[in-house]
């Protein structure tokens, strides 16, 4: 009987044991806070659902409510938990000084008010009131900004009005036309 | 798109760069429509099409021509569409003179500076705008030549389309050698495949049937790029499939809120919602009454410019703005002249611009010319990158070839660096605009870590220490920035600022209680609302209600699924999808019609028309904007309601697309020999940015650059992401076996690629999918770059914007990258600066330089 | 969440209506060839739910193919197959889906008879209540017994742990009632997930489909109906092809290597006992 019953198991006969760990396997997402995002990368606009826990994003997959995407992305989308998570990400400020041979650390306290210096004394160096001709310009062409398809849309509201608005910087472009 | 009939993918490769959006392009093909690939490459979404049509790179709007004379010479048009919403019937000013009888040129041509006085290019009996959207790309100049206000009513028109003077029979002759033959020589496409193309689209277009376009950047980065897509429009506008469902032309964009960043501009020439930037050249520019005087067109929707641009100035200058200062319209800073992204690069690298924000955006890899890019960077004073990983950008100083190779040391570049780290979409709140013009909002997951912070966050903080900085400062640099107002409520641990405060802001409110405005139609020119982009009023149409958070749509239009400009409208010009009588053209193809008992428009989208106009309405005499369009004028944005086939002013290369050569061409002009390149393409000639003049023997091979489906743009968001990086590891060079085997390359192997601009190494792939064409009489070589690897990252490569001149489309100031020429040799590049072989690489991947 | 019922699937074995071969309530993928489009979003959304590193084979020169297989850390994978010149061309405008450029994202086929199952000793490789077949990676000892059984060559030891790995189907998440990461991502729906009794049935149609519009090589591989399973009954993840299965580089007749070994065992059995009866009618004679 023994020897019949190990000869059904080798063939595969009788269901091999199923182990305490198998048996409590859940998804990961189970209990976790979910938030609704848009994917970073292309202008597709697919939805996602960003899972949470602890403060920590855990996965993040297509969500199946949205018209456009219906919980599909394609490999960069399904990779955004990568990007947020990536291992090369950096998140401390990095600050390299004029002629530097390195990278320094340096607290953001800092790296902010160093910025705001640096931009008051080349647009005050750099401002014009009046062109030649008599116009009223107000103006700098010392400072530009590159970004924003990338962005929010109100990040870039926010970059023309203080800075086109409020500092006369008129060199202010995006990717659009890269 | 599920809709079409046919769907034409030409300059874009949309299975790979849009793989989500290509679901409704498979749907649509499951249903039974054509899908039409037409491509220098064979790549994934040729894979999927039922015809793939290799083309010569550069050479689109010789097609594109083609298929218009087709139209036209086999009577395919859609009739009724063309007489009642085109320009068709217009007759032209008796001075124009076409390309065909100009050897090239159009009339009006001023040699010497390079560009086109537009005046003969006019409406006979009246100058007219062209409509401000293409009003507003431009700047000084072509200013004059949009002098005076048109009105719509007193056009000149033939219904017949018989008049030699008239828009239909100019086109006809434009295009009249555009023929199937000429495709052959040209395009190296053969007569037969060509004439099937036609016949498809033709016969997927009309009352019962569309035909959608879709194109993205393959198009534009051409010197004759907005023209291009003028070609596909006009096409569109023959055929009857604008406006309809199922039709359209897609632009497919590559970045998540590309729209949004144009239509809430982080660009020079514009203010926000497509009101010019005020410009010093043009005199009337310098005072409010001036501008509004110039810009405001007295018929269609820009009639009401100074209540936008007044709730524009109020939204920024708050309590300052008044109507006796002309609502600080003097602190709004003047542009002079070009300052887009590549004059920028030259700005920095001569010295004019001393200081640079760059925020996700990747100049070093992604700019053209990278090489002049990567010098400017390193003559500016400071530099702020703000990104997720250590980009190219913030590296240049010590990782980039020239860095590595010894060129330059780091010790000798003076520019201070910020690296500043920054949030993603998950880890912070906002909107984008996708490609069809749908704002969608972000919840934040969870909160950015260390130093990450979101754009907003920076921008907040650094506006008020400016703010700060600038607090006694009485002289215009202190009135400027202390005017601007900058007190948005704030959350969370790091102070960022809630950002439905700023839709608020940009969806405009009125002064007096801070009320939400429901949309465009509430603002006043008098200062009493104010709104930061017009275009998206009534995306926040009550006090919380957020709608490009809305959720639940689930009908045809998905119309409660985010919010689309203009007030939630998913299709624009929608009017035109029923005849001119109101009803549909077909029972397949409806979408809005005007219900007579109810007298107003309906149907499965919002009217992108007044609601209540009726189909019968006629302007009376004098009538001013919206109300001076009849109810058959489809086209709301545009001074006449009218689709534009010849577009009179506002485009400063002419009133017709026409074909010229790429500004490197391995060929000659065929169609205007005396004529290679556009006479008005903008270019830099300097030893820096050298340019292969046409048919140079040194540069044999046609260069096309294009995006993989696994990598994103320059790489920043995509080179360091190990799921990624591994599925594309490498750059590389897509070369086809004919040429493999005449240079004894084998796949794998290593290549150099060179041009005047610079010389990289890669890898050889050959494969078939790249076939070299017979274009007049001689056999070319076409080869491919994937524009997104650099030096940086898991998965690095030689830059291809190295090999890349710095030229722009004079419309869109878009570099030309689709088409160039270059050299490609056997071998490795002796100076290439691989990493390990000088400068500090970080050792990430050492196996993958030296190719293992 | 898309909710799934197991339930829905519950139809007698060898149901006659299907002819699947599949038992009560199993779940698999069909992955449908005509409508990938390469994009690897599968691959990546598996690696991404799975916790799965990359591999970092760096550029193999494969068309656009750089993870190249299916291993212990590349679960779904998709195979590029250029085969220009060779007739088939999307030149035809004839609305028939299949070009000279192949994709196809391949994965564990799940055996309805599962060769791996019946190799392992220690009993790490179970069957779900999904049908599906799992290696339970705190029993696995990395004896690799499971390799060389699986006539598709999927399982694969993994160089850091050492134990087998292969795809689970998504087993935790489908014990939360949601889809596999793969089929889920794919953006063409080119990888369906469902009751292999749903799916099966309107794999079929699609061939038919298919075949209507001119792909007459269209078929189902792992369809226990047109046979040639060798043994395994089935695939519960089975594949719409339109080529040979060679050209996607799986085995065109797939075989439990443990049926070859039958008749070696039942010869041993048969020699043993012929020992046996030898040596008792030697001994009895002495």
């Amino acid at each position: 009987m023994r020897l019949l019953k190990l000869l059904k198991q080798h063939v595969g006969m009788v269901p091999n044991p199923i182990s305490d760990a198998t048996r409590e396997i859940r998804a990961r997402t189970r209990g976790a806070d979910v938030s609704i995002s848009v994917c970073p990368y292309c202008a597709v606009g697919c939805s996602q659902l960003v899972y949470s826990k602890n403060g920590r994003v855990i996965n993040i997959e297509g969500n199946d409510a949205s018209p456009i995407n219906g919980g599909t992305l394609c490999p960069k989308g399904a990779a955004t938990f990568g990007l947020l998570t990536s291992p090369a990400r950096v998140t401390t400020v990095k600050y390299r000084a004029p002629y530097g041979d390195r990278w320094e650390e340096r607290p953001l306290e800092w790296a902010m008010e160093r910025i705001a210096q640096r931009v008051k004394e080349t647009r005050d160096a750099h401002f014009e009131e009046i062109a030649v001709d008599g116009t009223i310009v107000n103006r700098t062409l010392a400072i530009g900004h590159l970004g924003g398809a990338t962005l929010d849309n109100e990040e870039n509201y926010l970059i023309k009005k203080l800075f086109t608005a409020g500092l006369g910087i008129v060199a202010v472009e995006n990717q659009a036309r890269i | 798109m599920a809709d079409s009939d046919c769907v034409v993918i030409m300059g874009a490769n949309m299975a790979e760069n849009h793989p989500v959006g290509f679901r409704f392009v498979m749907k649509a093909k499951e249903r039974g429509a054509t899908i039409i690939h037409i491509d220098p490459r064979f790549s994934r979404t040729s894979a999927l099409s039922d015809v793939h049509v290799p083309l010569r790179a550069g050479s689109d709007l010789v097609f594109l021509g083609a298929l218009i004379n087709y139209t036209l010479k086999h009577h395919k048009y859609f009739k009724d569409y063309v007489v009642h919403y085109t320009n068709a019937p217009v007759i032209i000013n008796d001075d124009y003179r076409d390309t065909e009888e100009l050897g090239g040129l159009f009339s009006g041509y001023v040699e010497k500076e390079r560009r086109y006085d537009a005046e003969t290019w006019r409406y006979a009996g009246q100058p007219v705008h062209s409509g401000a959207e293409q009003h507003a790309s431009e700047d000084f100049q072509t200013r004059e030549g949009v002098a005076g206000q048109d009105d719509a009513t007193k056009q000149q028109t033939d219904p017949t389309l018989q008049d030699p003077r008239c828009v239909f029979q100019i086109v006809a002759r434009h295009y009249a050698r555009y023929t199937p033959d000429m495709v052959e020589q040209s395009c190296g496409v053969p007569r037969e495949l060509f004439l099937k193309v036609a016949e498809a689209i033709t016969s997927n277009s009309g009352r019962d049937r569309t035909t959608s376009f879709a194109y993205a950047v393959a198009w534009t980065q051409h010197t004759t790029g907005t023209q291009i897509i003028g070609a596909c429009a006009l096409l569109q506008l023959l055929l009857g499939n604008i406006g309809r469902p199922g039709g359209g032309i897609l632009a497919l964009r590559g970045h998540a809120t590309i729209q949004g960043s144009t239509d809430i501009p982080t660009l020079y020439n514009l203010l926000p919602g497509y009101i010019p930037m005020p410009s010093r050249p043009v005199q009337s520019h310098a005072t409010l009454d001036g501008f509004i005087r110039e810009e405001k067109l007295e018929t269609g929707i820009w009639h009401d410019l100074p209540k936008y641009l007044v709730s524009l100035l109020k939204a920024w200058y708050g309590a300052a703005a008044q109507p006796d200062n002309d609502f600080c319209y003097d602190l709004v800073p003047k542009i002079e002249a070009d300052h887009s992204f590549q004059a920028m690069l030259l700005m920095m690298k001569d010295g004019i611009m001393k200081g640079l924000f760059c925020m996700g955006q990747n100049p070093a890899v992604g700019g053209q010319n990278s090489i002049l890019g990567r010098q400017a960077l390193a003559n500016l004073d400071w530099l702020v990158v703000r990104d997720v990983h250590e980009i190219e950008t913030a590296a240049f100083w010590y990782d980039a070839p020239e860095a590595r190779r010894g060129d330059i040391r780091p010790t000798e570049v003076k520019t201070e660096i910020f690296f500043l780290p920054a949030a993603i979409s998950a880890e912070k709140e906002g909107s984008y605009t996708n490609t069809q013009r749908l704002v969608q909002w972000h919840d934040k997951g969870v909160e950015p870590s260390g130093d990450c912070r979101s754009e907003a966050t920076f921008l907040y903080d650094l506006g008020k220490r400016l703010k700060e900085l600038y607090r006694d400062d009485d002289g215009p640099r202190g009135r400027q920035i202390n005017a601007v107002t900058w007190d948005y409520p704030t959350k969370g641990p790091f102070g960022e600022i809630d950002l439905e405060a700023v839709v608020k802001e940009m969806n405009g409110y009125t002064v007096v209680d801070r009320r939400p405005v429901t949309g465009y139609a509430e603002l006043t020119d008098d200062g009493s609302t104010a709104c930061g982009c017009w275009i998206y009023s009534g995306i926040m149409p009550e006090e919380g209600r957020n709608l490009a958070r809305a959720r639940s749509g689930d009908d045809r239009a998905a119309l409660d699924w985010g919010f689309a400009w203009p007030g939630n409208c998913r299709l624009l010009y929608n009017r035109a999808s029923a005849d001119p009588d109101g009803r549909p053209w077909s029972e397949r193809k409806k979408w809005v019609w005007w219900d007579g008992e109810q007298r107003h428009w309906t149907g499965h989208d919002v009217p992108d028309f007044p609601t209540t106009k009726p189909p019968d309405y006629r302007p009376p005499p004098g009538a001013k904007g919206l109300a001076a369009h009849a109810g058959d004028a489809p086209f709301v944005r545009l001074a006449d309601g009218k689709g534009a086939l010849f577009v009179s002013a506002g485009l400063k290369d002419g009133p017709l697309p026409t074909h010229y050569e790429p500004w490197e061409s391995p060929v000659s002009n065929l169609l205007y020999p005396e004529q290679s390149r556009s006479p008005v393409a903008l270019s830099f000639p300097r030893p820096d940015n050298r340019y292969h003049e046409p048919a140079d023997l040194r540069f044999p091979y046609v260069l096309t650059t294009y995006r993989l489906t696994e990598h994103h743009c320059a790489g920043g968001m995509s080179r360091w992401v190990p799921w990624l990086a591994e599925l594309q590891p490498e750059g590389f060079v897509e070369i086809s076996p004919e040429l493999a085997g005449e240079l004894g390359i084998d796949n794998g192997d290593w290549v150099t690629v060179s041009t005047l601009r610079g010389q990289i190494e890669t890898r050889a792939m050959v494969t078939a999918r790249i076939q070299p064409l017979r274009i007049d009489g001689k056999t070319l070589h076409q080869v491919g770059m994937p524009w997104h690897f650099g030096f940086g990252g898991l998965a690095a490569g030689a830059i291809a914007n190295d090999l890349i001149a710095l030229v722009e489309d004079p419309n869109s100031r878009i570099h030309q990258a689709k088409a160039l020429t270059c050299n490609l040799e056997r071998g490795r590049e002796p100076k290439a600066g691989r990493r390990g072989t000088g400068g500090e690489g970080r050792g990430m991947h050492p196996s993958r330089d030296d190719g293992a | 969440m898309r909710e799934l019922d197991p339930a829905n699937g519950s139809i007698g074995p060898e149901s006659s209506a299907a002819n699947t071969g599949a038992r009560r309530g199993a779940l698999g993928f069909v992955t449908d060839v005509t409508l990938c489009i390469g994009c690897k979003a599968c691959e990546v959304a598996c690696k991404q739910w799975n916790d799965l590193p990359m591999d970092d084979l760096g550029l193999t020169g494969h068309s656009y193919d750089n993870t190249n297989d299916l291993g212990a850390t590349t679960w779904r994978h998709v195979a590029f197959v250029e085969q220009f010149g060779q007739g088939r061309g999307s030149q035809s405008m004839s609305n028939a889906p299949g070009s000279n450029w192949l994709m196809l994202s391949d994965v564990c086929k799940h055996c309805v008879n599962a060769g791996c199952l019946e190799a392992c000793p220690t009993g790490a490789i179970i069957r779900t209540e999904f049908d599906t077949v799992v290696i339970q990676q705190d029993i696995c000892n990395g004896c690799g017994y499971c390799l060389p059984a699986c006539p598709f060559g999927v399982p694969a030891l993994s160089q850091t742990d050492g134990k087998a790995h292969k795809c689970t189907l998504c087993y935790d998440r489908l014990k939360d009632g949601l889809e596999p990461a793969c089929a889920k991502a794919c953006p063409t729906d080119s990888i369906q997930f469902g009751p292999i009794a749903e799916l099966m049935p309107r794999a079929r149609k699609r061939v038919t489909t298919l075949r209507e519009r001119g792909v007459e090589s269209a078929y189902i591989y792992g369809d226990r109906a047109v046979g040639g399973t060798g043994g395994i009954s089935g695939l519960n993840a089975f594949f719409v092809l339109i080529d040979a299965p060679e050209v996607y580089n799986l085995p065109n007749m797939p075989e439990l290597p443990q049926r070859k070994t039958m008749a070696s065992y039942l010869t041993t059995i048969g020699t043993a006992v012929a020992c046996g009866v030898a040596t008792y009618l030697t001994l009895r004679n002495r």
